[in-house]
């Protein structure tokens, strides 16, 4: 079984006097223990907010509704109290979140920041939380940890505030982290750098990593799995080999075919998928992704698209796939091992 | 830290002395002039002469001025030309009960004002929030010496909780040691001289905590509602921390930088508040002898009381300064 199953996951903002908002739209995918599976997709897709909601973080607010389930170790976190929920987090799930400055307390030093969660869930205070801290900083990479402890996140640099927070969320050895676009407000070179320690702990500790991105990049260098979504559903599911050699969903084609390549001619014009996020049909009318594909047709209005399950655990939801060369589908021996 | 104090101390020097020039030509151009205080309508254009020379009046404006100056470094701020005592003398005599005044108005404010600004902020479109925005609105909208009446009819000639006017029950013949009257009841055991003391600063204290509390109460709702925001805060739920750890630890502390700014300035603000509400509360302090040397003309006081004013800001910014690199690591001061 899987260690988390997030199952037809809706998330609803309703405003008195305004059309209901599907963030989520009946998004379901799994984790396996020590998988690294990716939820890719523009912004606005609902990859966030799918995140916030498995975490229990979704700002409080009349509203709000959220359906479905995401079964975490035979438990419904989405049905567990207030209480619960916060001794799961931190524990068994952690979370690192986008800008690593805005995501430290600015008026607390990191030593402390890094000892509360020792505190909270390992019952280590004062020079064991301590220890422990300095060992942790270390062990994501931060030189000097005795010092930077003392320190507060303005004295860190961004690579080093990535760092700290990845240091918080390890902190009790979780069984699953999630990182919402851990690398977006980071340099190039230090996004790589972040990304290999990211690597390196879920291949140490066996820690199952939900990797929440846009960028196509960092899917290709670690995910086990992807999950495509779109218009707060998931529109392609599979390994990652075969995902990228044969997308078959128009949006997934799209998606690799935007991404800009070194290798491309002088002038050769970039490749973007037309019109945009917000031109999104409603699930229930038909594909939301029809009215910015290339490959539409009559059928794809309508009905809304069912998920087809293909060979190899890849699934999509498309009425028109994106052709397999060579008529025939057989199953074959692709990164099934 | 220390450089710090001592160049924010430096800085005070040339503050006042813009403020005593401005001061000096202000007073100076203002109509009537003290001889017409002193006399009334009926002086003779002799005896305006005679006490314009007494007082130096006469002289170039100039010579006027470095007299003043030279005086106000020896902390002869002059003789009060309606009671013939030492402006000094009758300050340090009113001041401590100006200071007990707006020190107690200031303890309501924040004590009351941060903790229920908080809660407002929790409990956001409810009925605490809404009672509380609204109540401060009507606290910053009434003007304080009609909420100082309004008290004074209700509690203390009503229900008789609390002394209607004055610092201290006279009979009680208490020792004086600094003026501060409560203070000096503790200093010499007199205890119920220093609780009625105490009892007689309730009414005009909450009277001139009124509007501060209302600023504060605004300040710290808006504030609380948008460190909940903050990616951090988003952090520290993510940890799995208790709700109260969140609460204090990393929402309150950052809530509070604004709220220690506005306190700063609402503190200055409080000492001429304390003008209307000392004569409503006939509280012998220096603002209602404020009050009184304004209708009398007594130049010396007035200018000794806005010196006193500025003094009085720029050491409150500056220990809120001091308290803001205590809360915020960004900002410490070397």
């Amino acid at each position: 079984m899987a260690l988390l199953e997030v199952e037809d996951l809706a998330v609803t903002f309703a405003r008195r006097g305004q059309r209901a908002v599907h963030a989520v739209d009946g998004v379901s995918f799994s984790v396996d223990a020590g998988e690294v599976v990716g939820l890719v997709g523009e912004s606005g897709c609902g990859k966030s907010v799918t995140s916030l909601a498995i975490m229990g973080l979704l700002p409080k607010q009349p509203g709000l509704r959220v359906g479905g389930k995401a079964v975490f170790d035979g438990t419904d976190l989405l049905q567990l109290d207030d209480r619960s929920r916060r001794d799961i987090r931190g524990r068994d799930i952690a979370m690192i979140f986008q800008d690593p400055l805005s995501s430290l307390n600015p008026v607390i030093p990191i030593g402390l920041q890094v000892t509360e969660v020792l505190t909270r869930h390992r019952g280590m205070k004062g020079e064991t939380a301590a220890k422990e801290a300095a060992a942790l900083l270390d062990r994501v990479g931060i030189p000097d940890p005795k010092r930077r402890l003392k320190e507060y996140p303005h004295q860190l640099s961004g690579g080093m505030r990535q760092r700290a927070l990845i240091a918080m969320a390890v902190a009790c050895q979780p069984r699953l982290l999630i990182a919402d676009e851990p690398t977006t407000a980071l340099d190039v070179t230090i996004q790589a750098q972040i990304l290999e320690l990211l690597k390196e702990l879920v291949r140490d500790s066996g820690t199952a990593l939900l990797m929440i991105t846009h960028d196509l990049g960092v899917v290709a260098g670690m995910c086990d799995t992807v999950n495509v979504l779109y218009g707060g559903r998931v529109v392609e599911t599979a390994r990652r080999r075969p995902l990228f050699r044969q997308p078959r969903h128009p949006y997934t084609v799209g998606l690799l075919g935007s991404v800009p390549r070194l290798d491309a001619g002088r002038g050769e014009k970039l490749n973007p998928i037309p019109g945009s996020v917000r031109d999104l049909l409603p699930w229930p009318d038909g594909c939301a992704f029809a009215p910015r594909c290339s490959r539409r047709i009559d059928e794809c209005v309508g009905e809304p698209p069912e998920l087809v399950q293909a060979y190899d655990g890849r699934s999509y939801r498309c009425v028109n796939p994106e052709p397999v060369p060579g008529t025939v589908p057989a199953p074959r021996e692709e990164e099934s091992a | 830290m220390f450089r710090f104090i001592v160049r924010r101390l430096l800085q005070l020097i040339p503050t006042l002395f813009g403020l005593s020039l401005l001061l000096f030509i202000w007073l100076r151009r203002l109509p009537g002039g003290p001889e017409t205080a002193i006399l009334g309508e009926r002086g003779t254009p002799e005896m305006r002469a005679a006490i314009r020379r007494n007082m130096g009046l006469d002289e170039p404006i100039l010579v006027q001025y470095g007299r003043f100056v030279r005086r106000m470094i020896k902390l002869d701020l002059g003789t009060s030309t309606s009671t013939k005592r030492a402006v000094t003398t009758e300050f340090i005599e009113r001041f401590p009960g100006t200071v007990e005044l707006t020190i107690t108005a200031m303890i309501i404010a924040i004590g009351v004002g941060i903790p229920l600004g908080y809660l407002a902020a929790r409990r956001r479109g409810r009925f605490l929030d809404h009672a509380s925005v609204g109540g401060s609105l009507i606290g910053i909208c009434i003007p304080v010496f009609f909420l100082g009446y309004v008290l004074k009819a209700i509690f203390s000639e009503n229900l008789h909780w609390f002394p209607s006017s004055g610092r201290q029950d006279p009979t009680l013949g208490a020792t004086r040691v600094t003026n501060f009257f409560v203070l000096d009841g503790l200093m010499t055991r007199e205890w119920d001289a220093a609780a009625d003391a105490l009892w007689h600063l309730v009414l005009p204290a909450i009277a001139l905590a009124s509007i501060p509390l209302a600023i504060i109460v605004r300040i710290t709702r808006a504030s609380v509602l948008e460190v909940l925001n903050e990616d951090f805060v988003r952090t520290a739920e993510a940890k799995g921390l208790t709700e109260q750890t969140v609460r204090r630890r990393h929402v309150l502390r950052n809530a509070m930088l604004p709220v220690a700014t506005s306190i700063g300035l609402l503190a200055g603000g409080l000492l001429s508040g304390a003008v209307l509400t000392e004569t409503v509360f006939a509280f012998s302090g220096i603002g209602a002898f404020v009050a009184e040397a304004i209708g009398q003309r007594d130049y010396p006081v007035l200018m000794g009381f806005i010196l006193i004013i500025a003094v009085v800001y720029v050491l409150v910014n500056l220990l809120v300064d001091l308290s803001y690199s205590f809360i915020d690591p960004r900002v410490r001061v070397r």
